[in-house]
């Protein structure tokens, strides 16, 4: 982890480059040195913070003052950071009776806060669960009493973890999740606490701001969607070219327990939508026998999205691998024992994440894990159905080559797509798409889920979701739009399309459809926008594609005059 | 660890440059927080903790608040390395 000294020599570099994001800062202890350590890894995570920092112990002041600084502010974020010591002081001033529901009461008071600065404004909430601290007053015996500070403290926690669960812009920072990886006397420095008041050692400072930037960076777009791995000594133990599908070292055999543990975290990643690929030096027919084979292997072939192995740099099957998924480098996370390879990867695609291993596979995935690569900020059922997807896009780039021209490969598709406003089912899928879409959107406008069912109930709001599928296979929700309807024009507020159908006329199919619905309720202008960012580049000319018509920074289009465009999709409602 | 006063100042010397990255610092045993701009109770725990990392040793709360000048931080250092 980098330490807080770099992080503070950040805060002179230059920012001007990054996202702008407002954070405000509410702690019960002292909080100066982690303002800096959060503005210093900003520069890390290429986030331009600009923050308000509360005065010291001020949370329910500006937070139940409507005319408080926090409100004049209007963050984006509010981290409400409050503290074990903090906590467990006001915890012995209660009476006993109090002190047995304690954890209601704090979960009550998070509450409180979360709906008052939610009624006032738009931002995401992030709190923390408190680390533990063991007060030694009942000592082992303190887990069999409601009344001591161990169980109302581990109590709050889950409380916590539920309130968060029903609120859509709150999130937790789990600092009690990494006090249990790096231990009390690491986390908390009495020394500090008691001369300055701060209680988070200078140490843990780095990895509050971390966690704190991961959680910001995976709402606003940036997060990881796939983990490539190497095979000889990095999904097994052993060169499968020499030593045969018997002589690898998975399961039992040898040091194999290291490399099925591996798996098995893999494994969990893939369910939870993280997509698999396989980038190998090696034979593909050997490469792939432990897969289909070995009792042993936790990762079958199935779970695999793009398996290459061939003697190619890997620099070229990363490439060859990001061309069949379509995702960004910087949302790719490759694995590899070999140093050499991981520097020429490094060095090749800057964008991918590399993380150095330790020499010992006994060490891989405790390393792994605690490099939180795969912060999210969202997950649905969709996401486990994602290998099985970019499976059957595989097969339909198979399908593509034996067409002579695009039109008869469209036709042969048997596309049909579903068209509905937003509903109950759709909203989740719905402000992911908007969270996570990057290059194919229009206005990166970021919605929540709470954003989404406002819009969704406002009359002046048109809303599409589409959904496509055909005869490989069904893609789920794949295009939002979200149109503001003002007098007799439609404002195209959003245009989100998922870049897995590109090239399938789904553009074509999304404007005829909203062109039906805009004279049905008497529509006779379409207007659209394009707000340009590093990475919507491929939508530059999206409506000059469609024929809309610039007129001062907005596209328009003439509902009158517009003819219906090719489109081998069939509407299925 | 047997270490003289002089090479304890020029490492604490070190310390204050990396930690107030300003690299005109120049200690010297009468050196109090009023010479050094940077030098304000937050920076203070900042170098107490890496001089403690430095030296791989503790301070006790009483002795931080007791020291008037960088000589007597110095001092108790090389006491507590060659005590």
């Amino acid at each position: 982890m980098v330490l807080y000294n770099e992080l503070k020599k950040n805060l002179k570099k230059d920012y001007s480059k990054y996202k702008r994001i407002k954070i405000a800062i509410l702690a019960d202890s002292a909080s100066q040195l982690l303002t800096n350590a959060i503005k210093g890894y900003g520069f890390i995570g290429q986030l331009d913070y600009e923050i308000f920092e509360a005065d010291y112990n001020q949370i329910d002041l500006q937070i139940f003052d409507p005319s408080s600084e926090l409100y004049q502010f209007n963050p984006d974020y509010i981290f409400i950071n409050r503290c074990s010591e903090k906590l467990l002081k006001e915890f012995y001033k209660k009476d006993k009776a109090t002190q047995s529901s304690f954890a209601e009461y704090v979960t009550d008071n998070t509450r409180n806060y979360y709906s008052t600065i939610t009624s006032r404004l738009r931002s995401k909430v992030i709190i923390n669960t408190f680390p533990e601290i063991n007060d030694s007053v009942f000592g082992n015996f303190a887990t069999k009493i409601q009344s001591s500070f161990v169980y109302q403290v581990r109590k709050t926690n889950v409380l916590l973890m539920d309130l968060c669960q029903q609120s859509k812009d709150m999130f937790i920072c789990d600092l009690a999740g990494l006090q249990s990886e790096l231990g009390y006397s690491f986390v908390f420095d009495p020394k500090v606490y008691i001369n300055a008041d701060m209680v988070y050692s200078i140490d843990f400072l780095p990895y509050i701001a971390k966690h704190i930037t991961d959680i910001i960076l995976s709402i606003t777009g940036t997060f990881k969607k796939c983990l490539i791995l190497d095979l000889d000594n990095t999904t097994w133990g052993g060169i499968i070219g020499d030593d045969g599908v018997e002589g690898i070292q998975v399961g039992y055999l040898g040091i194999g327990k290291a490399f099925t543990e591996l798996q098995l975290w893999a494994k969990q990643l893939k369910q939870r939508g993280i997509v698999l690929a396989i980038c190998s030096k090696n034979t593909e027919s050997i490469a792939r026998e432990p897969f289909q084979t070995h009792p042993d292997m936790v990762l079958r072939i199935e779970d695999i999205a793009v398996f290459v192995a061939n003697w190619e740099t890997k620099v070229d099957n990363i490439r060859h691998i990001q061309s069949i998924l379509n995702i960004g480098f910087d949302s790719m996370v490759f694995v590899d024992d070999n140093p050499f390879e991981r520097e020429m990867v490094r060095t090749g695609i800057p964008d991918i994440t590399v993380p150095e291993l330790p020499e010992d596979p006994a060490e891989y995935l405790i390393y792994l894990r605690s490099l939180n690569l795969f912060e999210t900020a969202s997950f649905t059922e969709e996401d486990e159905q994602r290998t099985k997807q970019y499976q059957e896009e595989a097969q339909r780039n198979i399908l593509l080559q034996t067409f002579e021209n695009e039109s008869d490969f469209l036709a042969n598709l048997q596309m049909e797509s579903e068209v509905k406003p937003f509903n109950s089912f759709s909203i989740p899928r719905v402000a992911q798409l908007t969270q996570r879409s990057n290059q194919f959107n229009l206005r990166t406008i970021r919605y929540t889920e709470e954003d989404v069912k406002r819009l969704a109930a406002d009359p002046s709001w048109f809303t599409m979701s589409m959904s496509l599928k055909d005869r490989f296979g069904d893609h789920g929700l794949i295009a939002v739009i979200i149109l503001e309807k003002q007098e007799t024009t439609f404002f195209i507020d959003s245009w989100i399309m998922s870049c897995r159908v590109l090239k399938r006329g789904m553009e074509n199919f999304t404007l005829n459809t909203i062109v039906d619905l805009a004279k049905a309720n008497g529509i006779d202008t379409v207007v659209g926008e394009y707000i340009p960012t590093k990475k919507n580049g491929i939508v530059r000319d999206h409506y000059q594609d469609l024929g809309f018509e610039l007129q001062g920074d907005r596209w328009v289009l003439d509902v009158a005059k517009y003819e219906n465009r090719n489109a081998f999709i069939t509407i299925n409602n | 660890m047997n270490m003289d006063f002089n090479t304890i100042l020029k490492q604490i010397n070190d310390i204050f440059i990396d930690v107030l990255d300003n690299d005109d610092i120049k200690l010297t045993p009468e050196s109090t927080a009023k010479d050094v701009e940077e030098w304000d109770s937050l920076n203070h725990i900042q170098l107490i903790v890496a001089i403690e990392k430095k030296f791989k040793l503790r301070f006790t709360t009483a002795e931080i608040s007791s020291w008037k000048t960088v000589g007597e931080m110095c001092s108790a250092i090389e006491k507590k390395l060659n005590g």
